[in-house]
């Protein structure tokens, strides 16, 4: 990890951690506006950190936003930092002017993040890019209880054209980014709270994380901690190296490790911490709710499975192995 | 516990071309039975033509018979001959942990006398650990050398040592003191290169569940060892050997082993497709895509000297899990009778081998305490 990362990251860790901890994602699901944090991460400059310098972002790549959105799923995302990091980027790739405050993020008749919180939308129609001011909506949640309301466009306030780097399925690619990289964040945090839990709860007389049939299963869930981990820095990096449109690759495989790891890790915190972990007053759930919630979104394990493997198959079995070590990054040459 | 994702290295796809278009010559002849064997396949006219291309030993220094390539260079190597289906059993362990070993803590007499015959892909090693009451539970094993005026005498019994009745040389982790009273089981033990052609030797093959003759019970009836068989530090054997284990248990060989019928089973599918195949599959490819990225990581650790123990652990792991589960999603896919021959052939050996992977190299078990452990629940 650059040293660039490791501070932009702890910040954030630092700013978020400050921001509330549980009591705000409480706060989010009673259907409140982080205000405060928000005008925290606003004051970072984190809204344009994916903005190109030259329009007046902080031009930050792919991998750093990741990184950033992985320690925000770690808090389980009280605020919509990453849509809008990504609908600034988006709007600046078209030459549009990027607006303050949190921008909706809307394709394809998706629900709006944060709909009924946010002045302006982002609308991606094929490689078109356009501002909306936001208008009527209606509101929804996931089963995360985060605001998921769907919003009409109003006003156009401008217009432009995504380039090829991001392609006509950006809004898809991205927020599957996105998404993967919160599920891995939020998976490190239930993995910590139930090893935490395990070294704390007795039974029988001792600790139960003594049990090799509770350790097994929690090493088994630090295997997946660690692929989504791994899956994310990849698609992250692909997407430096080729933009958004070339990863769609490793966006995928970051997607589907993440939505199965994501079922897996849930389960097992939740055989772990057993009914108190299902009590409302518990923490645990503000987590995995959110867990089952984000590998619905960006487009589940089935919809990006179906799309590597039928592009696996129309390639053939003597293709499979070049066309992975194909996509390698190629360090500097010697 | 951390993966940072390496570069390729320079020139890597150079490397592959080379290797893809020694592999397509050399592997025409190759059964499904060989190419699902992998690594457990055993030719040692394939490991001297690999030798002579240069490509074992690889990082080793020149004077020793090495080529001075990059650890990252040799993984590319690897990759190339598990996705084939190589049968590199006669050098697989010499070049991936005895070789380092020796080149680490051995003496110099004892790197020119080994090293080049293992780099040019004529010695073949295998791993003295187990025994018949100290499997998983290495500690307790029994098997002792006692010092002469002139070496070490071995006796005792090594069991389930994969080809030894093919190789040359055993690197058996042995007694060499008793375990202190109250102490470390740990301490005490030592590592020997043992000469397999000393007498005093016996093996007897063990015959598989596949008909095969791969592992053996290894008998040591007071075999002399001269003084310089001894690799590395008296009562450092523990320490030697397990850190030899971070090099074992992180290569691309801990997921690829059943790749081969992922390539076979794409091909019978598009002669046969299957309806929701392509999301069985998109999903396996997702999978080997990542535990490569993570087995990639762990060998970009290796290559800055780090000690990646817990990391190759899990690599492995998640690895042996894939490629226990490969062959299983194929079957599930396409019907035996179904089935071209090939797949059939490949899917009946993987299935009698796929046991194999998760014992090999440390029981699921054993990697899943470690991994326990340095979660602080141990």
């Amino acid at each position: 990890m650059s040293e660039l990362r490791g501070i932009l990251t702890e910040q954030v860790d630092r700013l978020i951690g400050d921001g509330g901890g549980v009591s705000l994602l409480r706060d989010v699901e009673a259907g409140n506006w982080p205000a405060g944090l928000w005008a925290g991460l606003e004051a970072q400059g984190l809204a344009l950190a994916l903005v190109p310098e030259d329009a007046g972002g902080v031009g930050l790549p792919w991998g750093d936003a990741a990184a950033i959105w992985q320690v925000l799923g770690r808090h389980g995302a009280p605020a919509p930092i990453a849509e809008t990091m990504l609908g600034a980027a988006l709007l600046a790739s078209g030459g549009i002017e990027v607006p303050e405050g949190p921008l909706g993020f809307a394709f394809a008749r998706c629900a709006v993040p944060f709909g009924r919180h946010v002045p302006n939308l982002v609308v991606l129609e094929g490689n078109a890019v356009s501002l909306h001011v936001s208008g009527a909506f209606t509101t929804a949640e996931n089963i995360g209880r985060e605001p998921r309301d769907m919003v009409a466009p109003g006003r156009r306030i401008a217009r432009g054209t995504l380039p090829n780097e991001f392609g006509p399925r950006a809004g898809l690619l991205g927020l599957a980014l996105i998404r993967s990289a919160l599920i891995a964040g939020a998976l490190e945090r239930i993995l910590a709270l139930t090893v935490d839990w395990a070294n704390t709860r007795k039974q029988f007389g001792r600790a139960i994380g003594k049990f090799q049939a509770v350790q097994q299963q929690l090493a088994a869930m630090a295997g997946e901690v660690a692929a989504v981990s791994v899956a994310v820095s990849q698609a992250a990096r692909a997407a430096d190296a080729q933009g958004l449109a070339g990863a769609a690759f490793e966006i995928g495989c970051a997607k589907i490790v993440a939505g199965e790891a994501a079922t897996m890790g849930a389960a097992t915190a939740h055989q772990v911490f057993a009914a108190i972990g299902i009590t409302e007053e518990h923490e645990l759930h503000h987590f995995t709710r959110r867990l089952w919630s984000w590998r619905e979104e960006g487009g589940t394990e089935r919809l990006w499975a179906a799309e590597i493997g039928r592009a696996a198959l129309a390639r053939g079995g003597p293709n499979l192995w070049p066309d992975i070590t194909a996509r390698d990054v190629q360090g500097a040459t010697a | 516990m951390r993966f940072d994702l390496p570069d390729a290295p320079p020139h890597a796809e150079a490397l592959r071309g080379d290797l893809r278009t020694f592999l397509a010559e050399a592997g025409q002849g190759w059964t499904p039975e060989t190419r699902a064997r992998s690594w457990m396949g055993f030719d040692r006219d394939f490991s001297r033509q690999v030798g002579a291309r240069g490509w074992i030993g690889m990082t080793w220094p020149a004077q020793y018979g090495g080529h001075e390539r990059s650890g990252l260079e040799r993984i590319v190597v690897l990759e190339e001959m598990l996705a084939a289906g190589a049968p590199v059993g006669a050098h697989w362990i010499g070049d991936r942990q005895s070789g380092p070993l020796i080149l680490r803590l051995g003496t110099e007499e004892q790197r020119n006398r080994i090293l080049p015959g293992i780099a040019r892909g004529e010695l073949a090693f295998c791993i003295g650990l187990s025994e018949p009451d100290a499997g998983s539970d290495l500690a307790a094993l029994r098997t002792r050398a006692d010092r002469t005026e002139t070496g070490w005498k071995l006796n005792g019994r090594k069991i389930w040592t994969t080809f030894a009745h093919k190789s040359d040389y055993m690197i058996a982790l042995v007694r060499t003191s008793p375990a202190p009273e109250g102490g470390s089981r740990h301490a005490g033990l030592s590592q020997f290169l043992v000469d397999l052609r000393l007498s005093g030797i016996s093996i007897r093959p063990i015959r598989d569940l596949a008909g095969e003759d791969s592992f053996n019970e290894v008998t040591f009836d007071d075999v002399m060892l001269r003084a310089d068989d001894l690799l590395g530090q008296e009562g450092a054997g523990w320490a030697q050997a397990t850190s030899e284990l971070a090099f074992e248990r992180s290569g691309p060989d801990r997921y690829l082993s059943s790749y081969p019928a992922l390539a076979a089973g794409i091909d019978a599918l598009n002669a046969k497709p299957q309806p929701g195949a392509e999301v069985v599959i998109g999903r396996m490819v997702a999978r080997l895509a990542t535990l490569r990225g993570m087995s990639l990581s762990v060998g970009g650790m290796l290559e800055r000297g780090e000690s990646p123990m817990v990391e190759a652990a899990l690599v492995k792991d998640a690895g042996n899990v894939f490629e226990q589960a490969l062959p299983e999603h194929i079957r599930n896919l396409i019907d035996p009778s179904d089935s071209p021959d090939e797949l059939r052939r490949m899917l009946a050996g993987l299935a009698q081998l796929a046991p194999t992977f998760s014992l090999r190299g440390g029981t699921r078990e054993i990697l899943r305490g470690i991994i326990a452990r340095d979660m602080g629940l141990r």
